[in-house]
């Protein structure tokens, strides 16, 4: 089976022990995950997870159902990259001396739309955003200075589609309590 | 109208809302404080002291499958906690409904490694419908109200409360709301009218419809709407195992069982019907052998309650997402009477093979030795009309489930999904319990048994009539099958040298007998059926007995072994 990065936000009650139960979907099937980014979401009480990780359309939606199952996720959804509007931050960290020799930083700043966060007389610190691969290209290049530290997040990511899915949900869910408390 | 009181207190309150009156236990360290309280609650619960935590839970299984309510055990942490967790793991897969009460450390030293301190939440996610840890008592009764909720409602299952010696101990004030919703879970998803309509379609076109029938009928009380469901399509219809007990023997449209062991018309069928219906089962590999196979010329419409079952193991052409309680008699509306005489009638050329070539070698051996099939048969006949089977795991199963004629109501119990050798005993010591009007036998091997044996000492403490029924062939003989078909008759580790079961029941004060002739067995069956209070029947079987027919593992429904004959 071919595989795909798919993109699963998976949102959940502010309960502890969820984050476990998510991953143990991934472990039970062998998928690895590529990143995981936990988070508030918009919504007070809803936490958000996104994950990546590379498999195939039918076992990323069986475990999405299989994530879904448990009692305290509310919704969990899967994306490919089309569907989505996604990045992630780096941070590299650079010794002082190493950025002045080079000379040449600011173009290398600028051409990556990056940032300086920090400069010191010991170090420099860069942040850059954008998807895995920029931020890989830019590591590339800053290499040659010697990079004392790397650190990369998670992936973050928003939907396309005009549907909201999750406050649809929410709605349903709603009325629902509403009709329980009449009975 | 609220009082002070402890954890302790407060739980024992819960269970009096929640209408629980049974409870399988065992105490230890971290779970005094509630036992304590129970100790002031003896007249309005029963509390079993089982032999083990293991057969603690069991036996809330037994009691479970048999009433439908959800199982109570109340266990403490460490070695207690980790000993359900078999249990936890089997009612997982069998969609068995508990609340599972594990003591806890005290919440300073959790993580600590203190003295029986077990990361319950961690182990039992994986094998519950839901875990969670009370640290506080004022979070008790919104927890219980909870676990009862999520154990019972849907599609049900086992829950787990780490019950924290703080949450046991501190005075507060208590209130009880009963859980009615809960936001993250829905557990009867509405049908989709769309779905409902397509599935009426589907089945007035169908020229060969059949049906398969699994426990979420049994869960989703819709007996009643599937036999008008199959009686108006004319639908002849097959169980899986734990689906055993939905429809009588008798009953015209029932064509047997499918699956591995199961009868040879409904598994061929599987390959020639044109429409197959699967309610509230899910496609155990058991059942359906080689996947790409299976029900190759047929569409399948999947009834079923939970959404991640839908297209999970079999790919089916109409998923029809819903309580079949709801979902069934939608369809039967939208169906056309419809007669399918031919096909139902071709189900009986295959009966009548497997009658010839191995119902009647079962209970007609030409050997003088006593089969599985002819004890099972012998008991199922003699018994009364309410009688319950809980079967073991391996070929005294599967032979309880071919043979012993379950009528409709909860009267087969096994560990299916999960196949738990040692179940069958602490399971029927919660079955008698829940079932006292029943005749509860417990049908189990030699080996099976010796995995939770202790539990005679339940059965006698308690004088539950259960009718223990040892199947001894001095093998584990499921496995020694397998060898003997797959792995060139390398017996390996699967020879057992055995105590004197009789005897051993004596030491608990059990009545009992071994027979080895079949001329005393229908009378030794009788004897253990009149004897009053709890019996022990021990069987010397055949030692090299096999259960036909059988598909192998993974392979497709069309290659079925009928007999040793076949396999030369």
């Amino acid at each position: 089976m071919e595989k795909t990065l798919y993109t699963v936000n998976v949102y959940s009650e502010n309960t502890v022990g969820i984050l476990n139960q998510v991953t143990n979907v991934f472990t039970r099937r062998q998928v690895n995950i590529e990143s995981l980014t936990v988070s508030r979401s918009a919504i007070p009480g809803v936490h958000k997870y996104t994950i990546t990780a590379e498999t195939d359309e039918e076992t990323i939606s069986k475990m999405v159902r299989q994530i879904e199952r448990r009692i305290d996720v509310l919704k969990a959804f899967y994306y490919v990259d089309d569907e989505i509007i996604f990045q992630e931050i780096a941070l590299y960290k650079i010794s002082t001396d190493r950025v002045l020799e080079h000379g040449a930083l600011e173009q290398v700043v600028r051409r990556y739309n990056a940032r300086i966060l920090e400069l010191n007389r010991n170090y420099t610190v860069i942040e850059q955003t954008g998807h895995v691969e920029e931020i890989q290209q830019l590591y590339e290049e800053l290499q040659p200075l010697g990079i004392l530290q790397f650190v990369r997040s998670g992936r973050i990511s928003i939907t396309k589609s005009p549907i909201e899915r999750l406050s649809d949900f929410l709605a349903e869910m709603e009325a629902k309590r509403q009709a329980s408390e009449q009975v | 109208m609220s009082e002070k009181i402890n954890g302790a207190e407060a739980l024992m309150r819960c269970f009096k809302e929640e209408n629980v009156t049974t409870i399988f236990g065992y105490p230890g360290g971290f779970i005094i404080p509630v036992f304590d309280a129970l100790y002031s609650y003896q007249k309005e619960f029963d509390c079993i002291l089982t032999r083990h935590e293991q057969g603690a839970i069991h036996a809330a299984q037994g009691y479970a499958r048999v009433t439908g309510r959800p199982g109570v055990v109340i266990v403490t942490s460490g070695p207690a906690a980790t000993n359900v967790i078999t249990g936890l793991a089997d009612a997982m897969m069998d969609s068995t409904p508990l609340v599972v009460i594990t003591g806890q450390s005290i919440v300073a030293q959790l993580g600590t490694d203190s003295f029986q301190e077990t990361d319950v939440i961690g182990i039992t996610q994986p094998v519950s419908k839901w875990s969670y840890q009370i640290r506080r008592a004022e979070d008790l009764p919104w927890a219980v109200a909870r676990a009862f909720y999520i154990a019972r409602e849907g599609r049900p299952g086992p829950v787990v409360l780490d019950l924290t010696k703080d949450a046991q101990t501190q005075l507060f004030d208590f209130e009880y709301k009963k859980c009615r919703f809960i936001r993250s879970y829905q557990p009867n998803p509405t049908p989709d009218p769309n779905d409902l309509s397509l599935a009426a379609d589907l089945i007035n076109l169908a020229k060969r419809p059949m049906a398969v029938i699994g426990q979420g009928v049994m869960l989703g009380h819709a007996e009643k709407e599937l036999y008008a469901f199959l009686e108006k399509a004319d639908i002849p219809a097959a169980s899986t195992l734990l689906g055993l007990s939905i429809m009588a023997d008798d009953y015209p449209l029932n064509m047997g069982m499918v699956g591995m062991h199961g009868n040879v018309a409904p598994n061929r069928k599987t390959g020639e019907c044109d429409v197959l219906i699967a309610i509230g089962c899910r496609f155990s590999d058991r059942v359906t052998g080689d996947i790409n196979t299976y029900a190759a010329n047929a569409n399948i419409i999947h009834f079923d309650i939970d959404p991640s079952e839908l297209n999970k193991n079999v790919r089916v052409f109409l998923p029809v997402l819903g309580n079949v309680k709801e979902t069934l008699p939608a369809v039967t509306k939208l169906l056309k009477p419809a007669r399918h005489t031919e096909w139902i009638a071709g189900f009986k050329t295959y009966k009548e093979q497997e009658e010839k070539e191995v119902i009647s070698r079962d209970l007609h051996p030409e050997g003088p030795e006593i089969t599985m099939a002819e004890t099972v048969k012998c008991i199922s006949d003699q018994s009364g009309r309410r009688a319950v089977l809980v079967a073991d795991v391996g070929q005294n199963e599967m032979t309880s489930a071919r043979y012993f004629s379950a009528g409709p109501g909860r009267q087969f119990v096994a560990s299916g999904g999960l196949g738990t050798m040692g179940f069958c005993l602490p399971a029927a010591v919660g079955a008698a319990l829940g079932a006292p009007d029943s005749e509860i036998y417990a049908v189990c091997g030699d080996g099976g048994i010796q995995m939770t044996i202790q539990e005679l000492g339940t059965i006698m403490q308690y004088q539950l009539p259960v009718k223990v029924v040892v199947l001894n062939n001095n093998f584990l003989g499921m496995v020694r099958q397998w060898q003997e078909l797959f792995w060139d008759k390398r017996y390996s580790s699967t020879r057992m040298q055995n105590p004197d079961f009789v005897q051993l029941a004596a030491s608990y004060h059990i009545a009992g007998r071994r027979v080895e002739k079949r001329e005393e067995l229908s009378e030794a069956v009788q004897q253990m059926i009149d004897h009053k209070g709890p019996y022990l029947l021990e069987v010397h079987v055949e030692e090299e007995g096999m259960v036909y027919p059988m598909i192998p593992a993974g392979q497709p429904i069309s290659d079925i072994i009928m007999g040793r004959t076949d396999t030369k």
